[in-house]
């Protein structure tokens, strides 16, 4: 129900947006046109109809997954972000999975020490990778291992290695809020009572850590992940821009700088609707592993 | 041999002496109960016995063996092999110390196969029949529910299971009851009277309920501000009671004497004094009839069977 | 120890804010003299490099340290307005639907769902490809973007306070509500709010050196440190240098803005 409140409350946003920049009419067509160019994409586009029933009509055709013709590319907005859309899955996908490999390990040990130099020094890599400029450690990167030592593609699309650096450089962005979420979530897990009677019973570090604590502390980091992803594919326009990647978020920027607004406010909603379905499906995940929530 | 021997137990959280001379001997198929106000040490005492003091405290004793074996040297991996194994233990809370994300019977069966081996399934099978040995209706049913899914009552019963999963010789009780409800306390009670009798287990019960000490316990200790003040068997402690915060217990009794079950502990007017570091001689001074310049000084346990750290039994 | 991370991030945005301040007298150049002459020049600690221009020069042979020091006023402005325009919206709103609880509250929770599920970069991209780069634009788009974590913990923390006894007290003695809010719930619930405000307002520099990179932030030629990335990028293979230095600056910023929010939170004790 608030999904859908919501979804729809961006879909209205996303149709403001573009019509507050005065005449799309214009822009359309270019700074070369004429008066009767312009005229004529305003009926091509139907701008010439009242606001309200250009508005119900895109509303509509969105609510089928029809978000019209890109002005630039001549192409349905949705087969363009359904062709880009596997670049972009791709990449979080990725960047998540890097996410949660360095974090949760790193998290267990700043809990399992907590308070020595090992906290501390995983808390400060946490700290340095949230003040990482994510587009500055994309090019970094590129220099280090795509010139100087050569492993890796520096851009394009081609290939797994294509993904490994932006994923890394996405995976950044997500690594200190799950490091930090994994680390209280242990510290919690590991003072409580049911560790306590894990220990009376003699079992072993190993199960005590991994079975007791970790599926305890587990449980906010899924929900926080999978919110992550949902950040993550909305950073992509950043990174995929950078290493040139043709995903949505390339997509997405080419689009703003050719004034392409049906693509534009397609990926706007496309984004919007992947995030709260993401933040579903984290409640749904979570009801699965938290046998309280089951009832 | 005595099942098990503490002497002499200290136990400080940073400048807090929590415990500053537990002496506490359980012999084979008794039952040793341990009484004492709140905050006196009593919980701290027994984890202190089982290797779980929580991080930052510091431990020391003079003698500490479970069946002849020096407990002090152990480290956590030697110490876990007795844990759950031949020394068990249940807590003061069953709200909270079950796992949330388990079932009862994943949580009972990996006790037994992480001390005894064996299948999974055989684990299950001894978890259910003892499940219907502490009175829990329709056992199987409840190997497949998790932990909010039952009452505290049925929680606390589902971990004194667990605590027999695997035969322990020594089984501590840290106020099984004082969570729960008055009838499901005197019945829980009962049935670690029951079991304790029926399995010759070594129990140290620790409670503030003195009729269940009457009933049940074959030892007595009294505790007061992180000190074993008296021991006795109970016959003897309630007769002739030596240590005048014992006394004072005693009196405040409602009827002295014959103690009907629920009798808590009576109150003796004034405070337990702040154990600080230096905190020297009898922590009872404050609030002793008694009280002379001798008991500012560190006091032994004196006697033989009949123990009291007060300078009037010297 | 805990207490050197507040220390080391409050002297990094002192010195950064000294250099902001005074750039207009310690800058050595003019930042945007341009000198086709000496482009790229290289800096201190590279071979042949120009006393006069301590950090070398960028593709037009303006000079660097100079471009460095009134970066770090775009940064700081953008940073600060920012934060000033996201606190009001995120601290009224939160304050609201923590205080009214109920419809108020309902209406607040679904602004703050909203907000959240809309793509930060990608809108702040398409607002400013639209309307055309100035950085005007890119502190009301980031304000009208960043309110969320200023919302969420402003109603967490007014709902903590709402209960506590001086403020029941404030009702019986018949004061008025926006009195109420304004001197009884805001000065309990400050010291949470400065603490998102340093996290926000890393976040908005971060945004706003994003954007700038990707060409639609502060317009050219004004000297921003996302806008010298973006420069430096072409020669980034053969003169890593020029990417190396205003990203160092940006970077350090950023963490010493952090470590100030760390440890102001662990001052002020948990939540944010
Ligand atoms: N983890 C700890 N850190 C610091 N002090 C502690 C800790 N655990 C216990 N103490 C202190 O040790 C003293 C003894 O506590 P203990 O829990 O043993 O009391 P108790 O006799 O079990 O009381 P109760 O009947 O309330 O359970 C208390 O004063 C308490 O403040
Ligand atoms: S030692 Fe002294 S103060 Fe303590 S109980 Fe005996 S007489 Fe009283
Ligand atoms: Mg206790």
């Amino acid at each position: 129900m608030l999904a859908l409140l919501v979804s729809l409350t961006v879909l209205t946003l996303a149709f403001t947006l573009t019509r507050l920049s005065g005449d799309l009419a214009i822009s359309i067509a270019g700074p070369a046109a004429t008066q009767e160019d312009v005229e004529m994409v305003r009926r091509a586009y139907g701008l010439d109809r009242p606001l309200l029933q250009q508005f119900f009509s895109w509303v509509g055709r969105a609510a089928v997954g029809d978000f019209g013709e890109s002005f630039f590319f001549r192409a349905r907005v949705s087969d363009l972000i359904l062709e880009r859309m596997p670049v972009t899955l791709t990449l979080g996908l990725v960047g998540l999975c890097i996410a949660l490999v360095v974090s949760i390990p790193m998290g267990i040990l700043a809990a399992v020490r907590e308070n020595t130099w090992v906290d501390r020094l995983v808390q400060l890599v946490a700290m340095l990778g949230q003040a990482m400029p994510g587009f500055w450690l994309g090019l970094i990167m590129m220099i280090f291992f795509g010139l100087q030592l050569g492993w890796l593609p520096v851009s394009g699309t081609g290939s797994w290695e294509h993904y490994v650096m932006p994923g890394m450089v996405l995976a950044f962005s997500a690594i200190p809020a799950l490091t930090r979420l994994t680390r209280s979530g242990m510290i919690q897990a590991l003072g409580s009572d049911y560790i306590r009677t894990a220990r009376a019973k003699g079992l072993s570090r190993f199960s005590i850590l991994f079975k007791h604590a970790l599926r305890n502390a587990a449980l906010p980091v899924v929900s926080i992940a999978s919110v992550q992803l949902g950040f993550m594919l909305g950073g992509s326009i950043v990174i995929e821009s950078v290493f040139a990647l043709h995903g949505v978020g390339f997509l997405a920027w080419e689009s703003i700088t050719k004034n392409d607004f049906p693509v534009v406010q397609a990926v706007v909603l496309v984004l919007a609707c992947i995030y709260i379905a993401l933040t579903l499906a984290a409640d749904m995940l979570n009801a699965l592993l938290d046998p309280r929530l089951r009832g | 041999m005595s099942l098990l021997e503490v002497r002499d137990l200290h136990v400080r959280f940073g400048q807090t002496a929590a415990v500053r001379g537990a002496d506490i001997v359980v012999e084979r198929g008794e039952t040793h109960c341990i009484v004492g106000e709140s905050g006196c040490g009593k919980s701290v005492t027994s984890l202190a016995v089982m290797g779980l003091l929580a991080k930052g405290a510091e431990r020391r004793a003079a003698r500490m063996a479970f069946d002849g074996i020096d407990l002090l040297p152990m480290n956590e991996r030697a110490l876990s092999r007795l844990r759950g194994d031949r020394i068990a233990m249940i807590f003061q809370e069953p709200m909270t110390s079950l796992n949330p994300a388990y079932t009862v019977g994943s949580q009972m069966a990996e006790v037994r196969t992480r001390h005894k081996g064996g299948t999974r399934r055989a684990a299950l099978d001894r978890a259910e029949e003892l499940l219907g040995r502490v009175g829990i209706t329709a056992p199987g049913l409840r190997l497949g529910q998790f932990p909010h899914q039952l009452s505290g009552g049925l929680r606390q019963r589902v971990m004194i299971a667990m605590a027999l999963m695997n035969d322990p010789e020594l089984l501590i009780a840290d106020e099984p009851t004082t969570a729960l409800d008055v009838t499901i306390q005197a019945q829980i009670l009962r049935l670690l009277a029951q079991l304790q009798a029926e399995l010759g287990l070594g129990l140290m019960l620790i409670t503030h309920d003195l009729g269940v000490v009457a009933r049940v316990a074959t030892r007595v200790s009294v505790m007061y501000a992180g000190q074993v003040v008296e021991t006795a068997t109970t016959a003897e402690l309630f007769a002739n009671p030596r240590h005048p915060y014992t006394r004072g217990l005693l009196d405040c009794l409602p009827v002295p004497g014959k103690l009907p079950p629920g009798s808590q502990l009576g109150t003796i007017p004034g405070m337990v004094p702040k154990l600080t570091e230096g905190f020297r001689g009898c922590g009872f001074r404050s609030r002793c009839a008694y009280a002379q310049p001798a008991c500012e000084a560190d006091i032994p346990l004196y006697g033989t069977t009949h123990l009291s750290r007060c300078v009037l039994s010297a | 120890m805990k207490k050197a991370g507040l220390y080391v991030g409050l002297a990094i945005l002192v010195l950064v804010a000294l250099a902001a301040i005074l750039a207009p007298w310690i800058a050595p150049h003019d930042p945007y003299a341009q000198d086709l002459n000496n482009r790229l020049a290289v800096p201190f600690w590279m071979e042949g490099t120009n006393p006069a221009n301590l950090l070398g020069t960028d593709q037009l042979g303006r000079d660097y340290l100079s471009r460095l020091l009134y970066g770090a006023r775009v940064s700081l402005i953008i940073g600060v307005l920012t934060v000033i325009v996201s606190g009001v919206i995120g601290i009224t709103l939160g304050v609201l639907g923590g205080f009214f609880g109920g419809r108020v509250d309902d209406v607040v929770l679904f602004l703050i769902t909203t907000r959240l599920a809309i793509p930060v970069v990608l809108v702040a991209l398409a607002v400013v490809g639209l309307f055309g780069s100035s950085a005007v634009l890119v502190v009301t788009v980031l304000g009208l973007l960043l309110w969320d974590r200023f919302a969420v913990v402003a109603r967490s923390t007014t709902m903590q306070v709402r209960g506590l006894d001086y403020v029941s007290a404030a009702w019986a003695a018949g004061c008025s509500t926006p009195r109420i809010l304004l001197s009884e719930i805001l000065p309990n619930i400050l010291s949470h709010l400065a603490v998102v405000a340093t996290l926000e307002m890393a976040l908005a520099i971060l945004l706003e050196a994003s954007l700038s990179f990707l060409g639609l932030g502060v317009p050219p030629p004004l000297p921003s440190w996302g806008l010298m990335i973006a420069e430096g990028r072409d020669f980034m293979f053969f003169s890593a240098w020029v990417i190396w230095i205003p990203g160092i600056a940006l970077f350090v910023l950023v963490l010493g803005i952090n470590l100030l929010g760390d440890g102001l939170r662990d001052l002020v004790g948990g939540r944010a």
